[in-house]
């Protein structure tokens, strides 16, 4: 009686192995480090290696370590002031072809990595870092698109020569206005032909004629799904620049965007970025004078120098032909008849034109897209604020017309298909798409992040002893069995949270601090019926058994129902308290296996099998 | 060690009525509290702006209030966070501020107080958010209790289920009270507490009730209420002692987890202490009082599956 058969405490072994192996991440220091990684026409290398290594070298900076993995350097570092100045060292020596991010890397053996397993990934409250929920401003999103298409309507009926009286925006809707039915008609077929996403309705009053142009309701919903897409792609290029490791950028419900940003300390200069405007401009390549002669300072009149994003020179005319307010869509695909991947560009109506006459003019000749960021950024002089304004201008891409176009065209001769996304999303990224505004910030500075974990995990240490004291006096040997589990079940829970990556936030750490106090409920539910059981006059072993069986439905059900608010939080909470259901229902599981399970385990080991007169309970 | 030697033979439910009039008070005192006075709110619910500065040495709160009125921030509340040398600012919604500006503003305007003080937390909330926020707890709460309604009623019986849920209402009214009599901060934290009180009481209801069926099953003789007794009393010693280990870390982590985990602990002290009593008189009285009879928990052809095998077992 009361023996597990080899398997299940083999299983309750391997399940321990496993759990410290995956928790083991966590008890390594985490470096302060950088990593670089390569741009589209630079990747890191050996080489880069030794560009790096002697740049801190000359610079008389340690690193701790500098490794190449995964087409990435980290380099690690003794202490963040070693860090920060570092950042500045090998932007100098690598130049623009390079990202770098500063980052937290945990200094594991290769072994450990090997198997996947890293340290919990710690909330914001913990590590310090900023978080911004920015809404959207939906209704000037469609506002925009009927203004948009209001304009189109306009520049196609005075293109077609059909004469109208009057074009306005009525809601959701464009309403132009005719002498006489025979032009209404006639206008109706030509917008039906050039706008197939929108309703159109002929309208008739008294000596007046209308089309109506509806944006349908599925309509409304492209465009504000386009806004809020291209507004995420606008901030995630902006928040890449900044240079953070692990930023998080997500769509929260219809209209919200989430910005996370680890580690990052200046929340002004973050609200600075995230409002900065941005454009895009088309224009012709000087392909009558050289290039060479510019860099070396002759620029011919008319045309200026800019550079590509690899810090190519490339020389353009200074007329623009079309800008990015202009570009409506831009999508990524294959070149219908080569396979190639290619973009897509839609142009508005006024767009459109001036495309269309450029082109004509300029087959064969290549034309460029240039990316201009306008930035505000404030530094501190002299203890005085000072606010500058920064223009940031870079060339995309580069690619020949082959033949004229208009509204719609497509841009080949791209590397990759990967590259033709992210000029899609460039194009698409310009500006933001409709106004946003930042509804919920919430910034912990990097003292409070440490000074969180340290009373964190010294109320965890504290609350712990506290109940392995009293169980250990209070039901003696067996007391000991269920501190054993308490200890396990940290283990374990330390471990689920490595393996998911789940976030670990300070009611997170709340959390863990009551799973402890709850984990040990079900050892006091079946040591408490085992004396009951003792008391009735049941033999020790049989008393181990209906203890272990009779308290399991109750344990059970006590459990389930927190499970439940566990998971009701999780899907409410927002952040931390999302942290604090993922451990509360991580805890809440493998307590079940470390009580129940596990116990039994150790107490089967060491009373099961023999005869037994009391138990030390 | 053992506090009770033999099982205890206390007659719980003959003190239901001094109970009933105890509960009572406790929740009209709770209710009248909250409808006088009200929660006091946090930024999470209200909107507005915190921001917390440390500084190197302790700082007079005046000054602070001081700077922030020359700097624009009339009805700001300045007060000590933890130590001295911390400061928290409140600051309500300003219609045509910038909310990104706000913080910035102020923190500048504390830097001039002492130049060593240093950013340790910022959260702004706009109204909007807050309150979003605030439907988003009232339908938590409401959901917690819909889904153990549901899972009570499956496992045991709709009295025990309505009971349980008695229970809860009583203890979530009374934890929330405490908040508003005491005017405790009320924000996210402490929403989330109260949701884990929830919880926690129900863990502690359902092994009462767990053992009543059983016994209701098991022994032929004794009207319900001596039934309950001996059931309370059976599981008196799991109860307190229970309460007493999550009591502790939960003191544990008030003492040591910093002034901003204070809330969230409390919350779960005052929940945790009010659910143990709640356990004992308001969930199984209001079983009692609604009729609960031994043949509501006679096992059904249907009951026999699952986790209920076990119970009838020797």
């Amino acid at each position: 009686m009361n023996q597990y058969p080899l398997w299940k405490n083999i299983l309750v072994l391997l399940v321990v192995l496993v759990g410290s192996l995956y928790a083991l991440p966590n008890l390594y220091d985490q470096d302060p480090s950088m990593e670089i990684s390569g741009t589209r026409r630079a990747d890191v290398s050996e080489d880069t290696v030794k560009r790096v290594t002697e740049a801190l070298q000359q610079a008389g900076i340690e690193a701790k370590g500098v490794t190449l993995r995964d087409a990435k350097i980290l380099i690690r570092f003794k202490s963040s002031e070693d860090q920060l100045k570092a950042q500045d060292v090998i932007e100098k020596a690598l130049g623009y072809d390079y990202n770098q991010a500063l980052t937290l890397a945990p200094d594991l053996p290769d072994w450990l990595r090997s198997l996947g397993a890293e340290p919990m990934y710690l909330g914001l409250d913990l590590r310090g870092g900023i978080y911004v929920l920015i809404d959207v401003d939906m209704d000037a999103a469609v506002a925009q698109a009927i203004e948009r298409y209001t304009d189109d309507i306009r520049t196609l009926l005075r293109n077609e020569k059909v004469r109208y009286l009057q074009v306005s925006n009525e809601g959701n809707a464009v309403l132009v206005k005719f002498k006489d039915q025979a032009k209404r008609d006639r206008a109706e077929q030509l917008i039906y032909k050039e706008f197939r996403n929108l309703k159109i309705e002929p309208v008739d009053e008294a000596n007046a004629y209308y089309v109506k142009a509806i944006l349908s309701p599925n309509e409304i919903r492209e465009v504000k799904k386009f806004a809020l897409n291209q507004n995420i792609t606008t901030l995630r290029n902006r928040v890449n620049a900044l240079g953070v490791a692990e930023p998080s950028i997500q769509q929260q419900g219809d209209r919200r965007i989430v910005v996370q940003l680890p580690g990052a300390q200046d929340p002004a200069k973050l609200k600075e970025m995230l409002g900065a405007t941005a454009t895009l401009e088309y224009r012709l390549v000087d392909t009558e004078h050289s290039v060479e002669d510019a860099v070396n300072g002759r620029v011919p009149p008319g045309s200026k120098l800019y550079r590509e994003r690899d810090g190519q020179p490339v020389l353009l005319k200074k007329r623009v032909i079309v800008t990015g307010n202009q570009i409506t869509d831009a999508s990524s695909g294959l070149d219908q008849r080569t396979g190639q991947p290619a973009v897509f560009v839609s142009l508005d109506g006024v767009g459109a034109k001036r495309m269309r006459r450029m082109t004509n003019e300029n087959v064969g000749k290549p034309m460029a897209v240039v990316y201009i960021e306008n930035r505000t950024t404030s530094t501190t002089v002299n203890g005085k604020e000072v606010k500058r304004k920064e223009k940031v201008e870079e060339v995309i891409s580069v690619a020949n017309i082959l033949e004229p176009f208009g509204r719609r065209f497509q841009t080949t001769g791209l590397d990759s298909t990967n590259e033709a996304h992210d000029l899609a999303l460039l194009l698409r990224a310009g500006a933001l798409a409709a106004p946003i505004e930042i509804v919920e910030e919430r910034t912990i500075g990097p003292s409070l992040g440490k000074d969180n974990i340290a009373q964190g995990v010294e109320s965890v240490w504290i609350g712990m002893a506290l109940v392995m004291l009293f169980m250990g006096v209070y039901y003696r040997l067996f007391g000991m069995v269920a501190n054993l589990a308490v200890a396990v079940n940290l283990v374990m829970i330390v471990a689920l949270l490595s393996m998911l990556q789940a976030t670990l936030t300070l009611p997170g750490i709340a959390g863990i601090v009551l799973t402890v106090g709850m984990a040990v409920d079900a050892n006091v539910l079946i040591f408490e019926r085992i004396r009951e059981e003792l008391r009735n006059g049941s033999s020790p072993q049989a008393s181990i058994h209906a203890g272990y069986e009779k308290a399991f439905s109750t344990i059970m059900d006590a459990n389930i129902t927190t499970l439940i608010v566990a998971i009701v939080l999780f899907s409410f909470g927002t952040g931390p308290i999302k942290g604090f259901a993922v451990t509360l229902a991580l805890g809440i599981a493998s307590s079940m296996f470390t009580a129940i399970t596990g116990t039994r385990a150790v107490i089967n080991l060491y009373y099961g099998h023999r005869r037994v007169k009391a138990l030390s309970i | 060690m053992e506090f009770f030697k033999k099982t205890t033979h206390i007659d719980f439910l003959s003190k239901r009525k001094y109970a009933f009039v105890f509960s009572a008070a406790l929740i009209l005192i709770s209710l009248v509290s909250l409808v006088t006075r009200g929660l006091n709110l946090g930024i999470d619910f209200t909107g507005g702006t915190l921001v917390e500065v440390g500084f190197k040495q302790t700082v007079e709160l005046a000054n602070v209030r001081s700077a922030l009125e020359q700097a624009g921030f009339k009805d700001a509340t300045a007060q000590h966070f933890g130590t001295s040398k911390d400061v928290l600012v409140r600051l309500a919604p300003i219609a045509d501020m910038k909310s990104a500006a706000i913080s910035d503003q102020a923190f500048k305007a504390m830097q001039q107080v002492d130049t060593s003080a240093e950013l340790r937390r910022v959260e702004f909330v706009g109204p909007q958010v807050g309150d979003e926020l605030t439907e988003d707890g009232g339908l938590a709460i409401l959901y917690s209790m819909i889904g153990i309604l549901i899972y009570v009623s499956l496992r045991f019986e709709y009295r025990l289920s309505l009971g349980s849920v008695i229970a809860l209402i009583h203890d979530v009214t009374v934890t929330i009270g405490c908040f508003s009599l005491f005017q405790i901060p009320f924000d996210l934290p402490v929403l989330a507490a109260v949701l884990a009180v929830i919880g926690y009481s129900l863990n502690d209801t359902i092994v009462v009730y767990d053992r009543i069926r059983e016994n209701f099953r098991r022994m032929r003789k004794g009207t319900p209420i001596e039934i309950t007794n001996v059931s309370l009393n059976q599981m008196l010693s799991r109860t307190l002692f229970t309460s007493l280990t999550t009591l502790m870390v939960l003191i544990a982590l008030f003492v040591f987890g910093g002034e901003i985990i204070h809330g969230f602990a409390t919350a779960l002290i005052i929940g945790i202490v009010i659910g143990t009593y709640s356990s004992i008189y308001v969930a199984s009285t209001a079983a009692l009082m609604l009729g609960l009879s031994k043949a509501d928990l006679m096992p059904v052809e249907k009951e026999g599956e699952g986790g209920e095998v076990v119970d009838d077992q020797p």
